[in-house]
């Protein structure tokens, strides 16, 4: 049903490659071209009738997704045996691999340990089938309540912030009347509003209903007040509650104006305490917070620039709510800024500003330079970089000369190992290898040796995390892959540099055990999924070359390895092989073990292969987690191989 | 020939089921129904044939005369000498009126007729093949094309002789190389024509590309057969894409063979409406041009409804096309339909005291009264448009029904008025964990029990009320209870089985279709295994397994007042079942494809059919006739609803537009469109002012329905004509608009005080 133009539809025909292999695997040799043609028309044709009979089934089921059971349904009515074995709910066991100008779908079968099966826990029983009521429309408007969609979806915020005129075009207007403004009001006057303004942008009401209100209090006080757990409840409240929408002005005017009031009176807990409401309305998926930038990001930036944020500046942590603001201000530019708005540029600008500015203070300029060492390595490359004798030569000043104030001392330090964290990383991915202390000091001035072993450090542990990678990796091939992937690298991802397992979501998270005072719903929003970026290193380039020797020479002998396209060359790109039993000439690394499966894959540059999975628990338990395997940096291969 | 040896003793079967059940039927109630059945149904079908004069009379009779032809042919002599007997014919008569049977199929355009109503002898198709030569051979193929029909189809080519009949049609030779000149000529001239005639010529084209690409795949030009179907398929309407999708897979003769879709364009004539101006031009056009091949495939396989008249606009075609097998003929929806309701029994006496008393307890004035009396003599006036009281028999009300009528009036005391100003609540039922697996859902008219089909083969009960569900105890402990007391009927409930929800097991594929019996003694499920089950709400266990279909069976539905039940499923007929019969009483055939939902008219005088060839058919039970065909839509039917008053249908398809049908006319009145995906559920509330609906796009919708049935001015002409024209007015008519979590709503239900239920299952 994929395709749609019409033209290709007479010509699409199995490849007779296909029937070839296919040929093979069952141990006909050598099939003629034109039995090839006229099986591969005669089994289009019957897969397309059985495709088709398998849609009914799809729906009567009521589904938007074909299961492998329509198709044992379809088999059925045909009087054919169903396949056996292909039984799963969620996945099907074909995995796609492309490159070189193929495409290439193979069937992945690993190789189980009983032991690992029978040693693994059970897995938690499927939930039984339950029933829950709850009010879709009272007298023709719908409550705004977890179990129903909220009631301006995020994609409409967004259009509306930033394309306030298409709101109200007349295709847009027929498209769903009542769900934009018509649904709290009765659908008459909606009709009637709709004709008198349908050239003026519809006005927004802001009345909140007396739970509005009552909500409102309570969470912005528990958000302020003094109950921890009260108040890790109310960001949780925030981050998740899909009926935000009409409060979303009233937080935003709380938070910019708590930020103004506390700042003067340095109040560094309350100060802390907003940012976190920040966090947890960026956080919450239904919201959509674009229109209310032009509160906030002063707010966050006042934040990290400020500087004074406390009453003691030599005793209290105000580095730790400048670093959490300037992480804040990183995910506002990559999540809001346009070209339209410029918001990453003019930030940018802000910063760069008060860092040249030689008055600068200390507290400033270590938010300045946090502030931007967030937005990437890009940003730290071209801007802080070049200014880091300068700022060395000021820290030196402070450090070795007279004492004139601990404060400036205390500055000096954080910024000096500020500087040093954030560059420390990008120089050791950039700076060709000799790492020697007098051509640094040379480079980098008064931090040119520090910076040196801190490179050194980043190197070694950048080579130590690429065997981990390696290994976690293996647990690819393993029962359930991507769970066990994302435990594995969740381990060991405590002290990475960011350029190669980079979590995104590292913030601080709202704390997800807490007791909701909600019951769990199936509307509730699964928490945001992880997302882990593994990059391959280049020590995998390598091993690829052997592994293809080991292909050809398998290919010969295992007629599993019929599922590689039968005109191989010599760069043959994809390959699966499969040593059941038989010991062949493995690569380097792993060959003292014969059991063992490698699939190389190799992909073309931009290509990235997406696994996806989730666990077949309870949608409100479920976790997704997905794994993306992102190659764009290496342009050749990629192992996933097991030790 | 596996078939025709079938063939014959299927149409006897049939014919003995028809006489033999509906006795049965009419025996076991002819006390029930508190009146005597006036004569036995099968002489109102066969032997009052001869008796009536004028056009239907010989249409009947030369029914009968094929019927006989072919049971002879075959050797029947027994059944013939039956039928005959059944019939009162002469031998002789026989004879001559076979001669004239053949007269007029050689005839011609007669010939659809007369192969028209030898269908509806086993039990009304309109299934129309091709006519081949000779009258006997005729006679045969349909009947065994018929056969086919009964859910004895074969996948093989073998075991479908009649299929190498019906094509050989296409034996034909012409240039292969000309197609496309054929076409693109044909396609130069209509769009050279007047504006007025285009639109309705245009019909022509895509009847034509498919007869034309199927005759040049038949006589093996493959390579010009795809060059054709690359060429034009792009000129044939969207909505036909579907069945253009089954068409470019088949590229060789080999294929035709078992497909059932192209059976479907073989047997059934393509059916376009078209004014006589517009037909005398084409084929003026066509005999200038000698254009042969193009006048041969109309003749053959096209049946042109000619009318006299304007001819119609684009807008106006359009909103009628897009069925499989054309649109309707305009004799099809001629028979009366009695669409009008059923008098209420009367229960008075308790219905008052109780009422009162009711009131009285509620502390309210007692000035409702009047209110009851006006619609006590609404149902008492006999509605013109009403079917005889006991024109179906139908079961006897047990006092436990009294009862349950009581206190439906006493709910619709205080049922809430609906409009456009007073919108209904919506409770929603969101089944969690379903995991993609809930395929059905039915409510009980009272509202107190759900039932759910699963993939999983299960059928799942809960009690949305505070009372739990509890079976009967076991017959040995039966035993021990004292049949005396007065609770007795509480005392054969066993306590500890209560629970909210009970899982019935039984069938062995996807359940499909569940329906609650009114008085919620029983429910049906129909499901992938091709069986029908009737379960017990006493003792939730199965009762009975109604086999008949052999294929899937999409769905099943209880009539209004019990007992009587139709199935229908991927076989493409439905059944009409009495829960004490394991045989069916009714089968209607005539739909091209599978189908998909079935509904039972209020007065259960009438089931209406949807289907997957994009028509609704409307049933007569006490015939088995097919009385309306609706076409319009342009994807499979998944809903149907009958408004309260009977008079108006709504269905509702796949590409998401809901139809409203004036039945008594046949007409269509209304479109809503507003839905993105499958429309699963319609539901019009108590009082018919609200139609509901629910879809895959995981909305409901409320529409206005009485301005949609206002609005609509059905003068005598379009009556006559069947032309509408349909107001752009969905948007007025869309009330709301209700989004769900990601949940599809497969049901609704209006309780009895006009609250709106929604039902389906969360797919996160």
């Amino acid at each position: 049903m994929a395709d749609e133009r019409r033209p290709k539809q007479c010509s699409l025909v199995l490849p007779t490659e296909s029937m070839k292999v296919m040929a093979e695997s069952v141990g006909v040799g050598q099939l003629q071209e034109e039995c090839c043609v006229a099986l591969s028309e005669e089994v289009s044709y019957r897969i397309k009738e059985i495709a088709q009979d398998a849609l009914k089934f799809m729906h009567h089921g009521k589904r938007r997704k074909l299961t492998t059971n329509d198709i044992d349904h379809a088999l059925k009515l045909k009087n054919v045996e169903p396949l056996y074995g292909f039984q799963s709910q969620e996945f099907i066991p074909f995995r796609f691999a492309s490159g070189g100008g193929r495409e290439l779908h193979f069937y992945e079968e690993k190789e189980v340990d009983l032991s690992d099966i029978i040693n693994t826990p059970l897995p938690r029983v499927p939930l039984d089938v339950s029933l829950k009521a709850h009010w879709l429309s009272i007298e023709g408007v719908q409550p705004a309540i977890p179990e129903n969609p909220p009631p301006v979806s995020k994609e409409q915020q967004k259009v509306e912030s930033t394309e306030p005129l298409k709101a109200v075009k007349p295709g847009q207007e027929e498209e769903g009347p009542v769900q934009g403004k018509g649904q709290g009001v009765t659908s008459a006057e909606s009709k009637g509003k709709e004709k008198s303004i349908s050239r003026l942008k519809p006005r927004s009401t802001h009345e909140l209903s007396v739970e509005q209100q009552l909500y409102y209090k309570e969470i912005t006080e528990a958000c302020v007040g003094s109950c921890e757990a009260k108040r890790a409840e109310a960001l949780q409240s925030i981050a998740t509650d899909p009926g935000l929408y009409q409060m979303l002005p009233r937080f935003s005017t709380f938070i910019s104006e708590g930020v103004r009031v506390n700042v003067v009176q340095n109040n560094l807990a309350l100060l802390i305490y907003l940012m976190r409401m920040v966090k947890a309305l960026m956080d919450n998926p239904t919201l959509y917070l674009e229109k209310y930038l032009h509160e906030l990001i002063p707010a966050v930036v006042t934040c990290i620039v400020s500087k004074q944020l406390c009453l003691r500046p030599d005793m209290d942590n105000h580095w730790a709510l400048r670093d959490f603001a300037a992480r804040l201000m990183a995910q506002i530019c990559k999540t809001f800024s346009t070209t339209n708005n410029n918001i990453q540029s003019r930030i940018t600008k802000t910063f760069t500003k008060s860092l040249l500015d030689d008055k600068t203070q200390w507290t400033t300029r270590y938010g300045s330079i946090a502030g931007l060492a967030e937005l990437g390595p890009d940003v730290i490359k071209t801007l802080i970089l070049p200014r880091l004798s300068i700022e060395g030569a000021r820290i030196k000043a402070v450090v070795e000369g007279p004492v004139i104030s601990n404060i400036d001392k205390i500055g000096a330090d954080h910024v000096q190992s500020l500087l040093l964290k954030h560059c420390a990383s990008v120089i050791a991915k950039t700076r060709p290898l000799p790492d020697n202390v007098d051509q640094y000091r040379a480079d980098y001035g008064y931090l040119g040796s520090m910076l040196c072993s801190h490179v050194v450090k980043a190197r070694a542990q950048a080579a130590l995390q690429a065997q981990q990678v390696n290994r976690t990796t293996l647990t690819i091939t393993q029962p359930r892959p991507t769970l066990t992937l994302s435990q594995g690298v969740s381990t060991g991802s405590g002290p990475r540099t960011p350029n190669i397992i980079k979590v995104p979501s590292s913030l601080t998270l709202p704390v997800q055990t807490l007791v909701s005072t909600r019951p769990v719903t199936p509307a509730q929003p699964s928490p945001p999924a992880t997302k882990y970026i593994v990059m391959s290193t280049s020590t995998a380039a390598a091993t690829s070359p052997q592994v293809v020797i080991s292909l050809t020479s398998s290919r010969s002998s295992s007629p599993i390895t019929s599922t590689a396209p039968s005109s191989t060359s010599t760069l043959q790109p994809l390959v699966k092989v499969e040593h059941t039993g038989q010991s062949v000439t493995t690569p380097g690394a792993g060959g003292s073990r014969t059991l063992q499966k490698y699939i190389v894959v190799s992909l073309p540059s931009a290509v990235s292969s997406e696994v996806k999975a989730s666990s077949l628990s309870s949608p409100s338990t479920a976790v997704d987690s997905t794994v993306k395997a992102d190659r764009t940096e290496l342009p050749g291969a990629s192992t996933h191989s097991s030790h | 020939m596996a078939a025709v040896q079938d063939a014959p003793v299927e149409a006897d079967n049939e014919k003995e089921i028809k006489t033999e059940t509906l006795n049965d039927a009419a025996g076991n109630h002819a006390s029930a129904a508190g009146g005597v059945i006036p004569s036995p149904p099968v002489a109102s079908t066969s032997s009052s044939g001869p008796a009536k004069a004028g056009g239907p009379g010989s249409e009947e009779q030369q029914t009968l005369m094929a019927v006989l032809q072919f049971l002879k042919k075959n050797n029947f002599v027994g059944a013939v000498d039956v039928l005959r007997r059944e019939a009162g014919i002469l031998e002789d008569s026989d004879e001559s009126q076979g001669q004239e049977l053949a007269a007029s199929a050689l005839g011609g355009a007669e010939a659809g007729d007369a192969t028209c109503t030898l269908s509806r002898a086993s039990s009304c198709t309109t299934s129309t093949p091709a006519v081949a030569a000779a009258p006997a051979k005729g006679a045969g193929e349909h009947c065994s094309t018929l056969s086919a029909a009964f859910g004895k189809r074969k996948e093989s080519g073998e075991d479908q002789p009649d299929v190498n009949v019906v094509l050989s049609a296409y034996s034909q030779q012409g240039d292969p190389a000309l197609y496309q000149g054929y076409y693109s000529g044909l396609k130069k001239f209509v769009e050279s024509v007047l504006d007025c005639h285009r639109a309705e010529l245009s019909q022509l084209f895509y009847p034509l590309f498919v007869h034309m690409y199927l005759e040049l795949v038949y006589n093996n030009h493959e390579t010009e057969a795809k060059a054709f179907f690359e060429k034009f398929s792009g000129d044939q309407e969207c909505y036909y894409q579907d069945d253009l999708r089954v068409l470019s897979g088949l590229t060789k003769k080999e294929h035709m063979k078992g497909n059932e879709t192209l059976l479907d364009f073989r047997t059934s004539k393509f059916v376009l409406r078209i004014s006589r101006d517009s037909y005398q031009l084409l084929k003026r056009h066509l005999q200038e041009r000698q254009n042969n091949q193009i006048w041969n495939i109309i003749q053959e396989h096209l049946y042109i409804d000619i009318f006299d008249g304007m001819p119609r606009s684009k807008s106006q075609i359009d909103s009628m096309s897009g069925s499989l097998a054309g649109e309707a003929k305009r004799e099809a929806n001629k028979a009366k339909v009695f669409y009008g309701l059923l008098k209420e029994p009367e229960i008075d006496v308790p219905l008052d005291d109780e009422d009162e008393e009711g009131e009285n307890e509620e502390g309210k004035p007692k000035k409702k009264k009047p209110k009851k009396d006006s619609m006590g003599s609404k149902s008492k006036k006999q509605d013109p448009n009403a079917p005889q009281q006991n024109r179906i028999p139908l079961p006897e009300l047990k006092d436990s029904d009294k009862l349950d009528k009581i206190m439906y009036m006493k709910e619709a005391t205080k049922r809430i008025r609906l409009g456009p100003e007073s919108l209904p609540s919506i409770c929603f039922y969101t089944f969690l964990n379903a995991y993609q697996g809930l395929t059905a859902v039915d409510f009980t008219d009272d509202s107190s029990l759900i039932a759910g089909g699963f993939a999983d083969s299960t059928v799942r009960v809960w009690s949305v009320t505070p009372k739990k569900l509890r079976s009967v105890k076991s017959a040995a402990d039966l035993n021990l209870i004292d049949k005396e007391s007065d609770d007795v009927l509480e005392r054969i409930m066993d306590e500890k089985s209560a629970s909210e929800s009970k899982i019935l097991y039984g069938h062995s594929g996807p359940v499909y279709g569940v329906s609650f019996s009114p008085d919620r003694n029983y429910l049906l499920s129909c499901s992938e295994d091709g069986t029908v089950r009737l379960w017990s709400l006493q003792t939730f266990t199965c009762l009975v397994g109604y086999k008949g279909h052999n294929y899937p069976v999409w769905d099943t539905q209880f009539s209004p007042y019990g007992y009587y039940f139709i199935s229908g499923g991927h076989d493409r007929v439905a059944r009409l079942w009495a829960t004490d019969h394991y045989q069916p009483l009714r089968m209607f055939a005539g739909h091209l494809a599978d189908i998909t939902c079935t509904q039972f008219h209020p007065n259960s005088n009438y089931v209406a059919t949807g289907s997957a060839d994009r028509t609704v058919r409307l049933w007569d039970i006490l015939n088995g006739n097919c009385v309306r065909i609706f076409t319009g839509h342009k994807g499979p039917i998944h809903s149907l609803a009958f408004s309260p008053n009977g008079k108006y249908l709504a269905s509702g398809a796949t590409d998401g537009r809901v139809l409203l049908w004036d039945i008594g006319h046949g007409l269509m009145i209304g479109e809503l469109k507003g839905h993105t995906d499958t429309v699963y559920s319609l539901k019009f509330s108590r009082d018919g002012e609200i139609l509901a609906s629910g879809s895959m796009d995981n909305t409901v919708r409320l529409w206005d329905s009485i301005k949609a049935f206002d609005d609509i001015e059905t003068d005598d002409f379009t009556a006559a004509t069947g032309h509408i024209h349909l107001p752009e007015n969905s948007q007025e008519l869309l009330l709301g608009t209700y989004m769900t979590k990601s949940t599809p709503v497969i049901h609704l239900h209006f309780t009895r005080r006009n609250l709106l239920l929604a039902a389906g299952a969360y797919n996160p």
